[in-house]
């Protein structure tokens, strides 16, 4: 398992993706994916919601257990994976890419995101 | 009080397989390898080979052996052919459900009693407080077996390739003594999947050599290693209780709709007849809350302990759900008040955090296999 260099990461175990125009791609990571198992259902946030740093802003349910989907910026959501709404197994089998869940007009950061090596060491994987 | 988990024989073949290791009621065990969807679908389709070494092993020996657990036990173990299995409860005197067993019978004074992880200890404990007044002896035999299950329609074909043993005259519950990949096995034609399949009962330090013989044999049938997670998955589809979900202690075994395992009708006094009795005729009078299916319209997963709603009131509880692989869609098995259990009820649904979302009200098992 890798973690790619060009992505910040959450202690809560989302990827977020370098600014295009003031906006970031949102995931989880393969580290995340493989520790919920099969994810069956997503229920990300709409498009105009506006997300906060650390709070809830969906649920990903797994064969066995629902897990809160956290969001690692505040801002005002532009995109919302609907593949993935169609067809949850994406995060599986695409954590970093087809399996993005959302994409955020960043308003702001906390200061605690951290760097792939960072993230790699504090996941352990 | 935390102790260490406890290790199957098998502990260090499924780490070097990857298997994500879960506590299972003090024990470490495989959770799934890989996806759990297609371990699911590998035991629907072909073969899938699981470790069930956590399952509670009791032998039960001596000239009075069948009436003491026909006297411990709801069923009516003495009626058990030599070689056969049966399905039964053992309950506490108020008629609650203390576990759910299978008997085997080996020999005409010796059987053995298959107890859940989770309830073994008591199981043993409470045999050993009931055997009083019999030529009867319990054992704890739970450190003598390892127990691996090959599951699915192209198990008969991967265990035939490995042994001798009649297996075409081995019947659905039944199990007999054999050689499986040049190890001394009991074969039982038992399971808890839906499926076809077998359950091999064999000294641990015989567990690997069997697992690699079997998983060398599956390797033409795309057999692969299954976890616990399938597991449940598959008993769900087929309608199988499991005790902490559908079954209780709250619970008699009228109230499981599961009333036909006890046999009043046996020679002799049993534990709990009398609450029993009671239990049978209020079930008669009023029925309790039926255990039913729920089939989602949508796609969120009810869990076990999310009420069951009707005309914005709570009419039941869901006992166990998952997405079904087969079905595609979340399933659940629930109590629900009789008002509300026939199949096809209009307007049932299921609280889901908050949301009412629809469910379909069907007769149980979900799935049943093509014989």
């Amino acid at each position: 398992m890798s973690n790619p260099q060009q992505l910040r990461y959450s202690k809560e175990h989302e990827w977020l993706s370098a600014l295009e125009d003031g906006v970031a791609t949102v995931g989880i990571t393969e580290f995340a994916a493989n520790a919920l198992g099969d994810v069956v259902f997503a229920q990300l946030p709409e498009v105009g919601d506006t997300v906060t740093a650390g709070e809830t802003c969906g649920e990903l349910e797994s064969t066995k257990s629902v897990s809160d989907l956290y969001s690692p910026v505040t801002g005002e959501v532009t995109a919302a994976n609907q593949d993935v709404v169609d067809d949850p197994s994406l995060v599986n089998s695409a954590p970093f890419e087809g399996g993005w869940l959302f994409k955020v007009r960043v308003a702001e950061e906390p200061d605690d995101l951290l760097s792939a090596d960072e993230y790699t060491a504090f996941s352990g994987n | 009080m935390s102790t260490a988990p406890r290790l199957t024989a098998l502990d260090a073949l499924h780490r070097s397989l990857g298997a994500t290791m879960t506590d299972f009621a003090g024990w470490d065990m495989p959770l799934r390898y890989a996806s759990e969807r297609d371990e699911h679908n590998a035991v629907r389709t072909r073969a899938g080979l699981f470790d069930l070494s956590h399952m509670g092993e009791i032998t039960v020996t001596g000239p009075q052996a069948a009436a003491f657990l026909s006297y411990a036990l709801v069923g009516n173990i003495a009626t058990v052919g030599e070689g056969r299995a049966r399905y039964t409860m053992i309950v506490a005197q108020d008629g609650g459900i203390l576990d759910d067993l299978i008997v085997y019978r080996l020999a005409d004074t010796e059987f053995m009693v298959v107890a859940n992880a989770g309830n073994a200890q008591l199981v043993l404990d409470t045999l050993t407080a009931r055997v009083g007044g019999f030529d009867a002896e319990v054992r704890d035999d739970r450190d003598a077996y390892a127990l691996l299950a090959v599951q699915g329609p192209d198990s008969p074909a991967v265990l035939k390739s490995v042994t001798d043993a009649d297996l075409d005259g081995l019947k659905y519950y039944a199990g007999l003594p054999g050689t499986v990949a040049g190890v001394p096995a009991l074969i039982a034609r038992t399971g808890y999947t839906g499926e076809d399949g077998f359950e091999l009962f064999v000294a641990p330090e015989h567990a690997e050599q069997l697992w690699k013989a079997l998983t060398e044999a599956g390797a033409p049938y795309d057999l692969i290693p299954c976890g616990l997670s399938c597991r449940d998955t598959l008993r769900l589809e087929a309608g199988m209780p499991l005790y902490g979900h559908e079954l209780t202690t709250a619970l008699t075994p009228f109230d499981a709709g599961l009333g036909r395992v006890v046999k009043f009708e046996k020679e002799g006094d049993f534990v709990g007849r009398e609450a029993l009795s009671a239990a049978a005729e209020r079930a008669e009078a009023a029925p309790p809350r039926k255990l039913v299916g729920l089939i989602a319209e949508g796609r969120r997963v009810p869990r076990a302990g999310y009420p069951v709603v009707a005309g914005g009131k709570v009419v039941g509880e869901v006992t166990s759900g998952a997405p079904s692989p087969t079905l595609g869609k979340p399933i659940a098995m629930a109590y629900v008040d009789a008002a509300h259990a026939a199949p096809g009820t209009e307007g049932v649904g299921v609280d889901i955090r908050g949301t009412h979302e629809p469910y379909e009200v069907v007769a149980l098992p979900f799935y049943k296999r093509r014989k």
